[in-house]
């Protein structure tokens, strides 16, 4: 299978836009689905009481933080190795919305420990990684902006994002490595799930609502950064040479 | 060598050998990155008096005991080898109670009493709901975390 096929960012353009559509339906059903089952229909744990309820965003929240993580260093990688514009376009567009679950999971889990734990905050192995996590994706963030040409922003912020992508294998099995005071995976593939199916299946429903939120918006990202570009070498192609306007850095193999 | 079969190479390279440098420092920094120690390390290390650090484990059945001025707690902390005597003063998470893992902070004083300056309740990783643990319990397959009744402070 030729993959530069689909890499094609005009054909990208055409596919993504069919698809759009029902991704954004999909996330808007799954979402009001597994609100309302997670909030309202869901039963009460039976130590925390309706404190679980905040794990309904939490957890997805963790799980997508890590994931669009792991999205951004693959698509680093095959910029990186490749050369291709697409893949570090969807390495750009991806940070902020990693950035963003990975703020409500830390704040949400905040919410969760006062009540369960009795402290916001502990400095323990899965907290603190997950707090470098942050820090890794507006690292990431600000290095693109700190280049001119956009092709080195794209190289500097991809080798970033691939040192970074060490912190994510320590964030899943700091639980399991250290003993810390978060808890950890109820859901494992080895032994089965320690959760209630009833407390699972809108956990579930959440976590593909938040996938789909995520590819939502990242098509609408991707094709807002292809557009950028065309605008900018449309720019760069009107200033005639010789008029002194030229600030245009020609392509450099 | 075509220049993304190398560029290929560099990275795979550079994924490895920092994958060991991680792996190394996480090794050797092992000893401060666990959250707590077992009552068992206590004995193991000889934790000196007045040394502060995490005490973690179950709260022992049948071992809380509330002191006279009506805010200090006594109980046992154990790792189901080693057990370890705390004092604590203060507000309870509400989810402490025997049986329910904890995480004290603290330092130990002459006679080897853990003196707590704060208590922290451990959550595990089951979530069930009430009626499903209540049959369980009735049906005697209860094997869960905090046997005993939830703190109500």
């Amino acid at each position: 299978m030729n993959l530069h096929k689909f890499a094609n960012p005009a054909r990208f353009v055409r596919y993504s836009t069919a698809v759009f559509p029902w991704l954004a339906g999909a996330t808007a059903a799954l979402l009001g689905v597994g609100l309302i089952w997670g909030l309202l229909i869901a039963p009460a744990d039976y130590q925390q009481g309706e404190t679980v309820r905040i794990m309904y965003v939490h957890v997805p929240s963790a799980w997508m933080a890590m994931f669009i993580y792991g999205v951004m260093a693959v698509a680093s990688a095959v910029g990186l190795i490749w050369r291709h514009p697409l893949a570090d376009l969807t390495a750009k567009a991806s940070a902020p919305i990693g950035a963003g679950f990975t703020a409500v999971a830390l704040v949400t889990g905040s919410l969760w420990g006062q009540p369960t734990w009795g402290t916001w905050w502990v400095w323990d192995a899965r907290l603190t990684s997950f707090l470098i996590l942050l820090f890794l994706y507006l690292g990431y963030m600000a290095l693109w902006q700190a280049f001119e040409d956009p092709r080195r922003g794209a190289r500097a912020a991809a080798i970033l994002a691939l040192v970074g992508f060490i912190n994510v294998p320590i964030i899943k099995f700091s639980v399991d490595w250290w003993n810390t005071l978060h808890q950890t995976a109820s859901i494992s593939s080895f032994q089965g799930p320690t959760i209630h199916i009833s407390i699972l299946i809108p956990l579930l429903i959440m976590g593909l609502g938040f996938t789909t939120y995520y590819f939502t918006v990242l098509i609408m990202r991707v094709q807002r950064e292809i557009l950028s570009r065309k605008i900018r070498s449309l720019r760069l192609f009107q200033v005639q040479p010789g008029d002194g306007r030229v600030e245009a850095t020609p392509q450099r193999g | 060598m075509k220049p993304k079969r190398r560029r290929l190479y560099y990275v795979l390279a550079g994924m490895a050998t920092l994958g060991v440098a991680a792996a190394l420092v996480l090794t050797a920094f092992q000893d401060n990155l666990v959250f707590f120690n077992s009552p068992t390390d206590v004995y193991e290390r000889n934790i000196q008096p007045d040394t502060r650090f995490r005490l973690g484990g179950l709260v022992v059945e049948d071992s809380i005991r509330r002191q006279s001025d009506g805010l200090t707690t006594v109980f046992e902390v154990t790792d189901l080898i080693r057990t370890v005597q705390v004092s604590y003063t203060g507000i309870l998470p509400s989810l402490f109670r025997e049986g329910q893992g904890v995480v004290t902070d603290g330092s130990l004083d002459a006679r080897g009493v853990f003196i707590a300056s704060q208590v922290l309740a451990k959550h595990d990783e089951t979530y069930l709901p009430r009626e499903v643990v209540e049959s369980l319990k009735k049906s005697g397959k209860w094997q869960g975390q905090g046997s005993g009744e939830a703190n109500a402070q």
